[in-house]
């Protein structure tokens, strides 16, 4: 099962709308860090909403997303991570310690945006060219 | 013992799979959806244990009764190498694989009993258990 990428301006949402296998995982990992160079992005949001379970292999993988897209210049925020969800991570062991999240894709934005506007501050932003 | 519901894990599908099955039978069995979660997150971890190590395995799902308490069982079971030393793959952060090293010390954080039997050379079988009481 593919993982839509939606472009909306400088970022790529990926929407994660049914359980993932190791390989779709894996696959969503390639497109996503192919599409941050083809579009110039500078963030990047993985919506977990609809995952029912988050084991080691797909925090790994969002975990390695994250700090791929980082290299390629663009930033990434994790959204929509469930109660119980978060609770099982907890209890797995696994932090995502490192990576950015927010609770929805509205803050996931507003968090992207922040950064953006913190990399212009710092002079370390990309001349927008939009 | 009431009846086993049986998913053979030899893709990463079958982990999908073992995973959703456990939830929905935990569901049955009138546990809460945060217990669910946690049973399909240790389900998900020892059945991808199964895949990388052994290639290929079984889960097996069945529901108890001890006294006022229900319990979920979950066996996976494999033929594949074996665990070498088991009480360091019960240890946070140890790989042979490159992982996370989360996997069966997180599952049995995870779950209420869990028993690892593994022999080098035979197999390996991970029996784990998750109660709730029937009139909570």
């Amino acid at each position: 099962m593919e993982v839509p990428i939606l472009k909306q301006g400088h970022y790529l949402i990926a929407s994660i709308q049914s359980a993932l296998t190791d390989a779709d995982l894996s696959q969503l990992r390639e497109a996503l860090i192919e599409r941050v160079g083809r579009f110039r992005a500078r963030g990047v949001i993985v919506d977990v909403t609809a995952l029912d379970v988050m084991d080691s292999f797909a925090v790994r993988t969002l975990r390695d997303i994250a700090h791929m897209a980082r290299l390629r210049g663009a930033e990434t925020v994790i959204v929509g991570i469930q109660p119980e969800v978060a609770f099982a991570m907890v209890q797995l062991g696994l932090t995502l310690k490192g990576v950015s999240t927010a609770l929805d894709l509205e803050e996931g934005l507003l968090f992207l945006d922040h950064q953006a506007q913190l990399r212009i501050e710092r002079g370390t932003g990309r001349i927008d060219r939009g | 013992m009431a009846e086993e519901l049986l998913i053979p894990i030899a893709a990463d599908t079958d982990v999908v799979t073992a995973r959703q099955r456990g939830r929905d039978l935990a569901a049955e069995a009138g546990f809460s959806s945060g217990d669910q979660t946690v049973i399909a997150a240790a389900i998900s971890e020892i059945a991808r244990n199964i895949l990388m190590y052994a290639k290929r395995g079984e889960v097996a799902l069945s529901v108890v009764t001890n006294g006022d308490r229900q319990g979920v069982v979950v066996v996976a079971r494999d033929q594949g190498p074996g665990i070498r030393d088991p009480e360091r793959a019960l240890e946070d952060g140890y790989s042979t694989s490159g992982g996370l090293g989360l996997g069966l010390p997180g599952a049995r954080r995870l779950m209420d009993d869990f028993n690892l039997d593994s022999s080098v050379g035979k197999g390996t079988t991970v029996t784990m258990k998750k109660w709730r009481r029937m009139n909570a």
